[in-house]
């Protein structure tokens, strides 16, 4: 009844072609921003923020970026974890070799180095596909971590080998470091996933975004449409270890301040962000949201319920939730394959039919 | 989408409130995951003995105590989660019993005026009181094991460890790095050659390690492993029929998990401590008596008189003891966490106070002050008995040698100053 494309009538071309072309959904879309920007700022303490926002956020860039590459391109990718690494150790040298340069700056760089690496081992993408590019970036994960053990100019010579953030501030607001206010951590992570989504979103709705799908769905005939192979790959690869190399350098500055490359950036970071995307939806904006919010809070929830709630055990509710959390994802992938995107696009569907699905 | 994260929001913020005690001193632990094996008796004794001053003493001071556990899997975002839950129960002090976790927590420590107590783990140079104000690592540190097990080696051949060669084999992570440079500086002066392997996480599989090492064949090998690794390793010496005299680990390597799976080929491995061993101490007789008899062990009840029960105890019983300190100090029975942080630097564990406890001759003697927040960095050699099944101290607590250490923690912290701003205190 509400939900319906009747009656809003497009009057200009950027009308028509805006990214939510029903009117009740960007309505949504303004109360999600309203509420993201100006209400959770205010109430947001310091749990709230380091347990749950902020690595949803951080996550949801990550998962937007490898969801460009393999949802929208259809290159699997087992290498997350090493671009992130990349993104996280390009911060740390920035942010310690040019401390007078805002962070926010020295963020957008390591997006840039990071989408680097990522061509350079995205070059094997244009000569293999599917299972053996999936090892390929493997090789990527294995190496990077490698190398960030293994060189010490990458960790500044300490001792141990540990990164640390210091602090950093953006306009005067410290958004590094351990004195970092609960709605500055907060926000600097939502501005960045805000960018980044409106920027991924575009384009993957423009030229950029179809040429990757045309290679997704069939690459021999992408090509003899007329998409050049060798840069849609490899654009893909740019872009979306850009937006992970971001994703790796909040997540070391401004989440843990404090990272060992090998238990932060390891192969199962690759494929926690991996599930998140399986699971949110592959080639889907909101199933990147949807995915990192389904890992990153059910743990958390979970716990809090288990422990705080009902006074499990710890070691109980910590095995418990392996299992809870591995039986909602069965039971999703089962339900739905194609994530929580695909539930949440039937029911947009069927609210578009309400109140006379016939 | 944001709805649903409201609805988990609410949820959330309904199950964590906060159950207030008058003493809290949390328990970071982990029962789960590839380093449970050590996690598990370390929390069980921490919690033990807090329970047994509760029930035996009606806690420190007349306050009653509570031990909160939050698992970190030694993961270090659940850590984070862990310490956001943990600090809004007013905690007096932390013991993460992870060393990435710690150096997480080392900037946020000083910044919440919570003290972070890493015994015998954690950032080495945080014994440098001038520049970690919050940080406490005594009464040992990884270099000063270093720097014991090389003066142990040293003494076993002879005196001399010119042309021998020493091995590191380590996990390969903060933990595992942090004894490379003392090691390094150790080579130079002591003529020995010296190189390091590096065991990745988790550590169930070091068949090439293990031939590395058939090949190079050390004279000594130091072992800095954790968890499920440490009884892997010990199994792969057994098989190559190292030595295992000369085989040493540090003291997170050298618990009954890690040398029972290997049997009888495990029989003379040795390893550091800080703190003695074995159940004949008073204190296991009233922690049997007033918690396990009584139902009220964190665990099973099964781990009291093991190496990490003991140090489990230890952790708890230093913390106690700083708790008392700083009672006496402002005459109050409720104390803060900034208290807390003033007595534990001038934390004094004397043999009397070990004896009181029902720990007589458990540790070394030591003070803290406000620049050294190390203790005296003593340390025993400890050798593992395959037949009687158990281990025993062969050595005194031996002191390391400062010349080497010193120098070294005051690069490394002076470091940490500049990269952060920080002036230094105590002048």
């Amino acid at each position: 009844m509400i939900y319906r494309e009747s009656g809003d009538y497009s009057t200009t071309y950027a009308e028509d072609s805006q990214t939510f072309p029903i009117k009740f959904d960007r309505y949504r879309y303004y109360v999600v921003l309203f509420i993201a920007f100006a209400v959770i700022p205010l109430v947001i303490n310091d749990y709230w923020a380091s347990a749950v926002f902020v690595p949803f956020l951080i996550y949801a860039i990550a998962a937007i970026g490898l969801n460009i590459l393999t949802g929208y391109c259809g290159q699997v990718s087992l290498g997350t974890g090493g671009f992130m690494a990349v993104g996280a150790y390009s911060v740390y040298k920035l942010m310690t070799a040019f401390p007078d340069v805002s962070i926010a700056i020295h963020v957008v760089i390591a997006g840039f180095i990071t989408a680097g690496v990522g061509v350079i081992f995205g070059l094997p993408s244009l000569r293999i596909k599917g299972f053996y590019l999936a090892v390929a970036t493997l090789a990527a994960q294995f190496f990077l971590v490698w190398l960030f053990n293994r060189v010490p100019w990458f960790f500044n010579y300490s001792a141990s080998g540990m990164i640390n953030s210091p602090e950093r501030t953006i306009f005067g607001y410290i958004v590094t470091g351990p004195n970092t206010d609960a709605t500055a951590k907060y926000l600097i992570s939502l501005l960045f996933l805000t960018a980044c989504a409106i920027l991924a979103r575009n384009m993957t709705r423009g030229s950029l975004g179809r040429k990757w799908m045309a290679i997704r769905d069939m690459d021999i005939a992408a090509e003899i449409i007329g998409v050049d192979p060798l840069r849609a790959k490899l654009s893909a690869f740019a872009i979306s270890s850009f937006f992970i190399g971001i994703s790796g350098a909040l997540f070391f500055s401004v989440y843990l301040g404090a990272v060992e490359v090998g238990e932060a950036f390891g192969i199962q970071k690759s494929f926690l962000i991996l599930f998140m995307i399986i699971i949110g939806g592959l080639g889907s904006m909101f199933g990147s949201f949807a995915g990192a919010a389904f890992m990153v809070l059910m743990p958390v929830l979970l716990k809090n319920v288990l422990v705080g709630q009902f006074g499990w055990a710890t070691d109980l509710a910590a095995h418990l939730e392996f299992v809870i959390v591995g039986g909602l994802i069965i039971v999703f992938l089962i339900v739905e394959p194609h994530g929580l995107a695909q539930l949440w696009r039937l029911a947009k569907e069927k609210l578009r039919l309400w109140p006379f699905p016939h | 989408m944001k709805l649903k994260l409201v609805t988990l929001a609410v949820g959330a913020v309904m199950a964590a409130a906060p159950a207030m005690a008058e003493l809290v001193f949390p328990s970071m632990s982990y029962r789960t995951g590839p380093f449970a094996a050590g996690g598990i008796p370390f929390a069980d004794g921490y919690a033990d003995y807090f329970t047994l001053l509760n029930e035996r003493d009606g806690g420190i001071g007349g306050e009653t105590i509570s031990v909160p556990e939050c698992e970190t899997a030694y993961n270090t975002e659940k850590g984070v989660e862990c310490y956001e839950s943990l600090k809004a129960l007013k905690p007096l002090v932390l013991q993460p019993l992870s060393t990435g976790i710690t150096y997480q927590l080392i900037p946020k420590s000083a910044a919440d005026d919570i003290p972070v107590h890493s015994m015998g783990y954690g950032r080495t140079s945080a014994k440098n009181g001038k520049v970690f104000s919050h940080v406490f690592n005594y009464p040992v540190n990884y270099w000063d094991g270093a720097s014991v097990g090389v003066n142990y080696f040293k003494d076993q051949s002879g005196g001399s460890l010119e042309g021998k060669k020493i091995t590191l084999l380590y996990f390969n992570g903060a933990y595992g790095k942090e004894p490379i440079p003392t090691l390094t500086k150790l080579a130079e002066v002591e003529g020995f050659k010296f190189n390091a392997i590096p065991i990745d996480y988790p550590g169930q599989e070091q068949k090439s390690q293990w031939l590395q090492i058939r090949r190079e064949r050390p004279d000594y090998i130091l072992f800095w492993g954790w968890g499920v690794m440490n009884q892997v390793a010990v199994q792969e010496a057994a098989n190559i029929r190292f030595p295992m005299e000369n085989f040493m680990g540090i003291w997170w390597s050298g618990s009954e998990n890690d040398v029972v799976p290997a049997g009888a080929g495990a029989d003379g491995y040795k390893a550091l401590q800080f703190h003695n061993v074995g159940s004949d101490f008073p204190v296991f007789d009233d922690i049997n008596k007033y918690v396990v008899e009584a139902g009220k062990a964190a665990g099973a009840g099964d781990q009291v008189g093991t190496v990490l029960y003991n140090r489990g105890v230890y952790a708890a019983f230093l913390a106690a003891e700083a708790a008392k300190t700083a009672q006496a100090a402002t005459g109050r029975s409720e104390i803060t966490s900034g208290e807390m942080r003033d007595a534990m630097e001038v934390l004094e564990i004397t043999a009397e106070k070990m004896a009181a406890a029902g720990l007589p001759n458990f540790g070394p003697v030591f003070t803290v002050t406000c620049e050294n927040h190390g203790g005296g960095g003593m340390a025993a050699v400890s050798q593992w008995d395959a037949t009687a099944q158990k281990w025993s101290l062969i050595t005194d607590f031996m002191p390391s040698d400062a010349s080497i250490v010193d120098p070294l923690i005051m690069a490394d912290s002076a470091a940490y100053a500049a990269e952060n701003n920080i002036t230094e205190r105590c002048n």
